[in-house]
């Protein structure tokens, strides 16, 4: 059998499973469709948060992305799981103690503010939007480089399969069938990375066998021959300062994420928030753990097989020629020796494309074709897990919040219901849209996504819960201008992507990058939130009992009815 | 709702609540920008098994340390919760105004 056909088969079947959980997790009330019924075991839910949260992006893209930054990739691996950290301490119990359906819910009431609610909802749904539009690109190009079709079908098949449980299920049929997607993302990369650290080291345990190997040093060596950079050594491509930013911005920026954060109110009490917030980091740190190993392991391996070969045993390794032909992969005798050198300047022969990493390590490894199908599966699961989250927040954001709390409060069960079905189909067609055809910034922007929920959403929502004297006037400012700077900056850093200038207007705030300045937004929030809060009148009586209410995790559901 | 007399006693059990988050978080912030960024370069030249330890902090031991920080809060907060009696956390469906 062909690789394409049983890649086709596994994918058909672990389609037709998430399909049959939309179809047995349909729910008929608004509870039901935003926070799953407050049901969800803690297990389960720390699975389907670790869904949620891996996207595309982690699964495809980070091992490669790490074995290309060396030590510095570090950013991605400790910033996205720092955050569990702070979210689990910091919010996730008091917003599930709290209990209502999104984020701007409880900004909104918070802050006694219909304003603020709306900015909040603004904000969730352009952090969402940005984030949506790559996940649904990544739909489309596993369904393109596996199975040889168009890009555009692979996302209306994406589409397709999120509308309907989205749809018809809501959170609720999100939550099961984000549980069944984890399963099949994390046995499709354990068995990518056990395979060739077993292969490499005799150590099947990718996370064991990288401490313990020395293979990273291997690496290190190889590449410092070939005049690339020093593998293991700190702040070989990016400053420690930077390194230190981006990875505060993106923990804080995790803690921020609204798609996240409700995933904390499905379930029962406040004692399960806590909980899913051990199964997620355990479920996230699986991967996230297993990453730099496949990294390490899969560059040593590609450099090793191509490195000082000659073209024509290049062109005989079956899979090279098949990445060759997406032009990820490229390979170019510059100097006619015959022989293919790695260099890091112009007399370079070979390119690997960073996305290759985790996508080609099955077959470079030689493994068997069913894992190859499996890895295309699991690629799926990452991206529309993730797309399937991010809808429910942004289409939550705007038929619960700018809808029926800001503009028709007086709007029956079945109306509501009915315009987070519709908003749910609007949110899928215009993520679909950017699917097709990306704007070119779209990889550029995901700092967007995590800069803005640093800057706006955490702060907000953390002074909320601690901080009783934090009025109305504290957290608007400190929410603008916290938003405002970071988006300012991030245009002005990442204006060839985004308006085509020939450079940078500024290339960094005091050697801050654009994914890094989010964690300075943040810090500016808090304290015009701080200095503004304190110079205005105190808030009434019943917000600062509502803040007292929070804090004790008794009678939780009692404020779970709107 | 909360009954007054329960205050002093909610305000301890917030004191506690937020002295563990405390510690807990610098750990966090010990561990992950002290260890794993800011003492990165001198921490490069201690070798930790087959690599180095600022290395291993930054990819592999500062996670294990936040899944350790989020274990012990939940157990310690399970427990906080007993000793002051919020253990009994009831979902009240006021559709049908039973508890369950």
């Amino acid at each position: 059998m062909s690789v394409e056909l049983l890649t086709l088969i596994i994918i058909a079947i672990t389609f037709a499973f998430y399909l049959y959980i939309g179809w047995w997790a349909r729910v008929r009330d608004t509870k039901g469709f935003y926070v799953a019924g407050g049901e969800i075991p803690a297990v389960a839910n720390g699975a389907a948060i670790a869904a949620d949260w891996m996207s595309g992006a982690s699964f495809i893209s980070m091992a490669g992305l790490i074995s290309f930054m060396g030590f510095d990739g570090t950013v991605y691996l400790m910033g996205w799981t720092g955050g569990y950290v702070l979210l689990t301490l910091l919010l996730a119990p008091y917003l599930r103690k709290y209990g209502k359906y999104t984020v701007p819910d409880f900004i909104g009431d918070r802050y006694y503010s219909n304003t603020t609610r709306a900015v909040a909802a603004l904000a969730t749904i352009f952090i969402s939007m940005t984030y949506v539009a790559g996940q649904m690109r990544g739909v489309g190009i596993v369904f393109s480089r596996f199975l040889q079709v168009d890009i555009t079908i692979g996302v209306f098949i994406g589409m397709g399969i999120v509308a309907f449980f989205a749809i018809l299920g809501g959170m609720k049929g999100i939550t099961w069938t984000q549980v069944a997607q984890y399963s099949v993302l994390i046995i499709a990369y354990m068995i990518t990375a056990g395979a060739i650290a077993g292969m490499l080291t005799g150590i099947p345990i990718p996370q064991v066998a990288l401490t313990f190997s020395g293979f990273a040093q291997k690496l290190t060596n190889l590449q410092v021959e070939l005049g690339l950079m020093e593998y293991i050594k700190p702040f070989q491509s990016m400053s420690a300062l930077n390194v230190f930013a981006v990875t505060l911005a993106l923990m804080i920026g995790t803690a921020g994420l609204p798609h996240v954060i409700v995933r904390f109110y499905t379930v029962k009490t406040v004692r399960a928030a806590r909980w899913s917030g051990v199964w997620a980091i355990i479920f996230i740190a699986l991967l996230y753990t297993t990453a730099p190993a496949l990294g390490v392991f899969a560059k040593y391996n590609l450099i090793n097989s191509l490195n000082n070969k000659t073209v024509e045993e290049v062109q005989q390794i079956e899979w090279a020629s098949k990445w060759a032909e997406t032009g990820l992969f490229q390979f170019n005798d510059k100097n006619g020796d015959g022989i293919l050198n790695m260099t890091n300047d112009d007399t370079n022969e070979i390119v690997i494309d960073r996305d290759t990493i985790v996508l080609s390590t099955p077959e470079v490894a030689q493994l068997s074709p069913f894992v190859i199908a499996l890895v295309a599966a699991g690629g799926l699961a990452a991206a529309l897990s993730t797309a399937a989250g991010l809808l429910m927040a942004m289409s939550s954001a705007a038929a619960h919040d700018i809808y029926y709390r800001i503009l028709r409060p007086e709007a029956t069960e079945q109306q509501r219901l009915k315009v987070a079905r519709w908003s749910i189909l609007g949110a899928v067609l215009i993520a679909g849209w950017f699917g097709i055809h990306p704007p070119g910034f779209v990889g550029e922007v995901v700092a967007f996504a995590f800069g803005l929920a640093a800057a706006s959403l955490f702060p907000a929502i953390l002074l909320g819960i601690f901080d009783k004297r934090m009025n109305r006037q504290g957290a608007t400012w400190g929410i603008g201008v916290g938003l405002a700077f970071t988006f300012i900056m991030i245009l002005l850093m990442r204006s060839p992507q985004i308006f085509g200038t020939a450079k940078p207007i500024i290339s960094s705030f005091f050697g801050i990058n654009a994914q890094g300045v989010g964690s300075v937004g943040a810090i500016l929030n808090f304290a015009i939130s701080y200095f503004v809060s304190r110079n205005t009148e105190a808030p009434p009586q019943e917000i600062q009992d509502l803040v007292e209410e929070i804090r004790i995790p008794r009678g939780v559901g009692q404020a779970h009815t709107h | 709702m909360v009954e007054k007399k329960l205050t002093e006693k909610q305000q301890e059990y917030w004191k506690k609540n937020i002295g563990l988050i405390r510690i807990l978080l610098i750990i966090w912030a010990l561990v992950s920008y002290v260890g794993g960024i800011i003492l990165a370069v001198p921490f490069s030249r201690i070798p930790f098994f087959g690599v180095n330890l600022a290395f291993w902090l930054a990819q592999q031991g500062s996670i294990l340390v936040f899944i350790a920080l989020i274990v012990i809060y939940a157990v310690r907060m399970d427990k906080l919760d007993k000793e002051y009696d919020f253990h009994e956390i009831k979902i009240t469906d006021q559709k049908k105004g039973v508890s369950a």
